[in-house]
């Protein structure tokens, strides 16, 4: 729908950039040596090097995913500006699968079949991921996710630099329990897979936990839910029973808007019930009125307002690609900054984009993160994240109250769920699998994958 | 791998982390750990350093003194690592002061209740206070705890915040008021605190204490004092002590409420001072109701009967809680019977509560329909135009919205009175062109009217992409619009809903005048009625035919005005109604509005009611199901059409 090539032809841009890649340290290492092995590479004869960016632009995901299609543009720019990758520019391919699942598989098989990207930076909903997962399988091709997710799964061709389960619900909830004393549990979600597996997950930590069942109320509402009163009402008759209450958050896109304003409305403030939410950023925040929201939490890997120097740079250079100094920043950009420094780290070890010797090359690598810390990619292709709690404050920002004192490595799978406790994703020799049974040692393969 | 948490969650599993806090804190006077961690916070975070740099060494001092101390340890590293700005941290010198002032009685009385929320924590904590302020020397003074505000750990601006509630001056309530409000702010190059409103380029500064007028500075040389949850509850409840005998009346009554569950023998004798002189009959209630929560835990039975008692049927959440925590641990028969007894009553009541409350939600979700549907009652019920594209008249109708408050942003309180004839007009005019371009060469071939106003459905969803945006547009809500209306503690009904109710009503009779009492509407029932008699007695079809459609089409640009204030507005928003609408003007029964009016606000009913057994997602199946059986055994809806025409 709109055409990313022009981006980087206008003369002030470029000068801003000098500047932006000056301020990034993380690639600086890797530039020279990129540049000899350039010519040694066998993918001779194209010219650039292209990369897929599969993010809606349009439908109920379009709020949050718009962001992450620019921040790939930016970052792919910047990487050009130092002189691109092995050698060659990089291109980017932008596709809108407009909020539609199905759609996302078509468009998947589009860039890895007509266009030959040799990467693809996107999804933001499991259920965008599922729908692609068969076609980078069938096709090889390598996606980078950016997005927390439910877990319960690790996949050779699918990079996952959001948060798995244990990196954000579950360290949000210990706060909860610990820090705020919480013992009655609201787990409100949209109806599909990321909040039912996480709820699913959660029910059984609290359980685990010592909480009763009467003490857990369970809810789910479709995608762009609006009519929230009732669900509300009875969250907040939940909460007056004597018990301190609060209510984790899986609602995903834009049935946030509505369901915050509900809140509200209904005089519920973050003192009585906090909400915990686990898809609400800053970006989601700077479309509504934060007033009513104030002290509300978010979990979450990144904040913008985290103080550290490479956050500073990232930000001014989002500001300057962007050329507007209101927009903020959010944790899945991060992640796609991960997500992306690791790939270009991954080619320049490799000497290659081929998928299989950037598989064998990534796992290992490490790359510095925005708040101070190191992401490092683990053999299960998940990454190494701090947790942080944030409480929003009235300029949508937040306000770090909580943090782990270091990097969490994701676990794909979850080890409070049944059947899912004895597997691991190792994909380095000798296992080479998704879900390594470690009691049986044996591999279930793909058709154990759900 | 999850190392605090998990560390936490094994370290204390039977004490809270407010207990804990608490207890290490008042139990530690003569230790001198607190002091030094807070210096190594502040030290830490004036360097700015990163985040787990802060953590490690604090983390591990503080388990080696007291294991139950690791959260609050972690919590404030936590916090003033994470500030922002690298000025203003507070010696630690100034901290042992602050320490001391916890008084041992309040942990014990902590840990006595059952399940201390942040509230009654630290309503033990302005306890000690109090008591600090009886016997101590002298008061913190309020310049000092002012102070103490700029530094970035929570845990030294909630002892400053204390120290104002405890400093026995006049303006402590207002400088609370001020904190929890998000006003006070302090000025970066001296840390001085003052008030700050926004001017062009910067803020403009008043000193806090003196009230001296401190110039403009630019916007990045003052700063907001943040605040957390834990910060928040505790001003509450210190605002409230503090504002107990204020003049205003209205003060007084949310000061009582505020108290209500959560006070202390302090609380109870100032509760008990200001009943013996108040006047205003609410706050007398609610001061009563306050004291016979806190009478509940009195030592002799009859005072505790005379306080189950006093309590009565009250709806408040703090009067049933209480009565359960009575009900656990009463050995008097007399006064467990009668607490049974109360909490039956109240628990009757709520229900009751609760039931008028679904039924308003109820009528709040069929009045979104009955909006949503009844213009298509007009272009599908009375001229039998299948319009698929009445979804997007509604989107446009709330894009006007958008646009009108885009127009007047320094009005948005009045905006949607602008909006509601403007979305009138714009999607009148729309529906005018649609009926003239498109559909009066599809008279008569509803599957053809069906594909062609789907398609333009398509094109005017396109159109909003290209020219305004593919996401989502901010439309406001006027303060009005905003809040709920408060019936009694058990139910409130929320200002936006109970509006759109009645708008959706004025609509309707709005509506119906139209179509009985004027020329126009005698003409569109003419040609709805019999097309070729019509126009034999002299009615020109074809413009009553526009001007219906267009009525139509400006009604849903009235229903998306209504919308926009309750749901997203987006280019997709209309493909939401678009079934809705069609299922009730079908149950209603085609070309009659009172049944669009009955069956919206049935089907809306039927929802709720449904809601909280099967969830939102399965009734919504449900209420389809429903209906498709219906129309098997009803094919003309709740309120058919009669006479030769309807039936031809």
């Amino acid at each position: 729908m709109r055409n990313p090539l022009p981006l980087w032809s206008t003369i002030s841009r470029r000068k801003s950039f000098v500047l932006a890649a000056a301020l990034t340290v993380g690639l600086s290492g890797g530039l020279a040596h990129a540049e000899e092995e350039g010519e040694a590479t066998e993918a001779a004869g194209d010219e650039t090097i292209k990369v897929g960016v599969l993010h809606s632009l349009s439908g109920t995901m379009a709020i949050s995913e718009t962001t992450l299609k620019d921040t790939m543009l930016m970052l792919i720019e910047q990487q050009n500006e130092k002189g691109g990758l092995l050698g060659k520019q990089l291109e980017p391919v932008v596709v809108d699968p407009a909020s539609d699942w199905p759609l996302f598989a078509e468009k998947a098989r589009e860039l890895l079949d007509q266009e030959k990207v040799a990467a693809v930076f996107g999804c933001w909903t499991s259920v965008s991921r599922k729908s692609v997962l068969p076609v980078f399988e069938e096709l090889n091709g390598l996606l980078f996710y950016p997005v927390q997710y439910e877990g319960e799964e690790s996949s050779r061709n699918v990079f996952y630099t959001g948060a798995a389960p244990n990196q954000q619900a579950i360290p949000a909830v210990d706060y909860l329990k610990d820090e705020l004393g919480v013992e009655r549990w609201v787990l409100a979600g949209t109806d599909y897979v990321y909040p039912r597996t996480t709820n699913k997950i959660l029910e059984a930590y609290l359980k685990q936990n010592g909480v009763a069942d009467e003490d857990i109320m369970i809810n789910y509402t479709p995608f762009g839910h609006s009519d929230w009163q009732s669900i509300v009402a009875d969250i907040k008759q939940f909460g007056s029973e004597g018990k301190k209450t609060a209510v984790v958050s899986t609602i995903n896109g834009d049935a946030n808007v509505p369901f915050y304003k509900e809140l509200g409305n209904q005089g519920i403030s973050a003192e009585d019930i906090p909400v915990v939410a686990f898809s609400v950023g800053e970006e989601e925040l700077s479309g509504i009125d934060t007033k009513p929201l104030v002290g509300h939490l978010a979990a979450w890997n990144y904040f913008m307002s985290v103080p550290t120097d490479e956050n500073d740079a990232f930000i001014e250079t989002w500001h300057t690609f962007i050329e507007d100094e209101d927009r903020v920043t959010n944790d899945p950009m991060e992640a796609h900054k991960i997500g992306f420094d690791l790939w270009v780290k991954a080619v320049e070890k490799a000497g290659s984009t081929d998928p299989d010797a950037v598989i064998d090359a990534i796992v290992g690598l490490e790359t510095k993160n925005l708040t101070g810390g190191t992401a490092k990619m683990l053999p299960n292709h998940h990454i190494t994240k701090p947790v942080l709690i944030g409480e929003i404050q009235e300029d949508g920002q937040f306000a770090v109250v909580w943090q782990t004192d270091e990097e969490v490595p994701g676990d794909a799978w979850s080890d409070y769920l049944e059947g899912s406790k004895d597997l691991k994703g190792d994909w380095t020799d000798p296992v080479n699998c998704g879900n390594y049974n470690t009691k049986t040692e044996e591999c279930l393969g793909a058709e154990a994958a759900e | 791998m999850l190392v605090c948490g998990m560390a936490w969650g094994q370290s204390a599993p039977e004490l809270t982390l407010e207990q804990s806090a608490i207890g290490a804190v008042s139990d530690e006077q003569s230790a001198p750990m607190q002091p030094s961690v807070l210096t190594d916070a502040a030290a830490e975070s004036g360097a700015s350093a990163s985040a787990e740099a802060a953590l490690q060494p604090e983390a591990a001092g503080a388990r080696d003194t007291e294991a139950t101390m690791s959260g609050t340890t972690d919590r404030t590293a936590a916090a003033a690592a994470s500030a922002n700005d690298s000025a203003g941290a507070v010696s630690g010198a100034e901290v042992p002061a602050t320490a001391q002032e916890q008084q041992p009685p309040a942990s014990s009385q902590a840990a006595g209740a059952e399940a201390p929320t942040p509230d009654e924590a630290v309503g033990t904590d302005s306890a000690g206070d109090a008591a600090a302020v009886a016997s101590g020397p002298e008061p913190p003074s309020l310049a000092a705890a002012l102070a103490k505000l700029t530094d970035r750990s929570f845990k030294v601006k909630e002892q400053a915040a204390a120290d104002i509630a405890a400093s026995g001056d006049p303006r402590a309530a207002e400088f609370l008021k001020a904190l929890l409000e998000g006003d006070l702010y302090y000025r970066r190059d001296d840390n001085r605190i003052v008030y700050a409103e926004r001017t062009s380029g910067g803020w403009a500064l008043t000193d806090a204490l003196t009230g001296d007028d401190l110039g403009s500075v630019g916007s990045r040389d003052a700063r907001k004092i943040t605040i957390n949850n834990r910060m928040r509850s505790a001003l509450r409840t210190d605002i409230a002590a503090l504002t107990l005998a204020s003049p205003d009346p209205a003060q007084r009554l949310s000061a009582a409420k505020e108290m209500m569950g959560d006070v202390d023998d302090t609380g109870v004798a100032a509760l008990r001072a200001q009943l013996a002189q108040e006047e205003d009959p609410q706050v007398r209630d609610a001061i009563e109701l306050a004291l016979a929560v806190a009478g509940l835990q009195a030592e002799s039975p009859a005072e505790r009967m005379a306080a189950v008692q006093a309590l009565g049927t009250s709806l408040y959440p703090e009067a049933r809680n209480a009565l359960d925590d009575l009900i656990g641990t009463e050995q008097d028969p007399a006064v467990l019977a009668a607490a049974e007894a109360a909490r039956a009553d109240m628990a009757q009541r709520v229900k009751n509560m609760r039931r008028l409350e679904t039924v308003f939600f109820g009528l709040s979700l069929g009045s979104v329909l009955v909006l949503a549907a009844i213009g298509l009652a007009i272009t599908f019920g009375v001229m039998g135009v299948i319009n698929m594209a009445h979804g997007e008249l509604i989107m446009i109708g709330a894009y006007t919205t958008y646009l009108v408050q885009l127009a007047m942003p320094n009005a948005i309180d009045w905006s949607l009175f602008v909006a509601i004839p403007a979305a009138f007009l714009v999607a009148g005019l729309f529906g005018v062109a649609i009926e003239r371009g498109v559909i009066r060469f599809l008279y008569g071939r509803p599957l053809e009217t069906l594909l062609a106003t789907f398609g333009l459905s398509l094109i005017l969803q396109q159109l909003v992409r290209t020219t305004i945006s593919a996401q989502n547009v901010i439309v406001e809500n006027p303060s009005w619009m905003s809040g709920s209306l408060q019936l009694n503690p058990a139910l409130s009904l929320t200002f936006n809903r109970l509006y759109i109710f009645v708008f959706a009503l004025l609509v309707f009779v709005a509506l119906l005048l139209v179509l009985k009492r004027t020329a126009l509407g005698l003409q569109v029932r003419a040609v709805s009625q019999n097309r070729a008699m019509a126009r034999a007695m002299g009615v020109r079809s074809a413009r009553v035919d526009a001007l219906t459609f267009g009525l139509g089409a400006g009604i849903a640009g009235v229903a998306g005005v209504a919308l926009s204030q309750l749901t997203n507005v987006g280019p997709n928003m209309g493909q939401a109604y678009i079934i809705d609408s069609f299922m009730v003007v079908v149950f209603g029964g085609v070309g009659n509005l009172w049944g669009t009016l009955v069956g919206g606000l049935t089907l809306g009913v039927a929802n709720k009611f449904m809601e909280p057994w099967t969830g939102a997602v399965l009734a919504k199946i449900l209420v389809l199901v429903f209906i498709i059986l219906f129309i098997q055994w009803r094919p003309r809806g709740l309120f058919p059409q009669r006479g030769r025409a309807a039936e031809g």
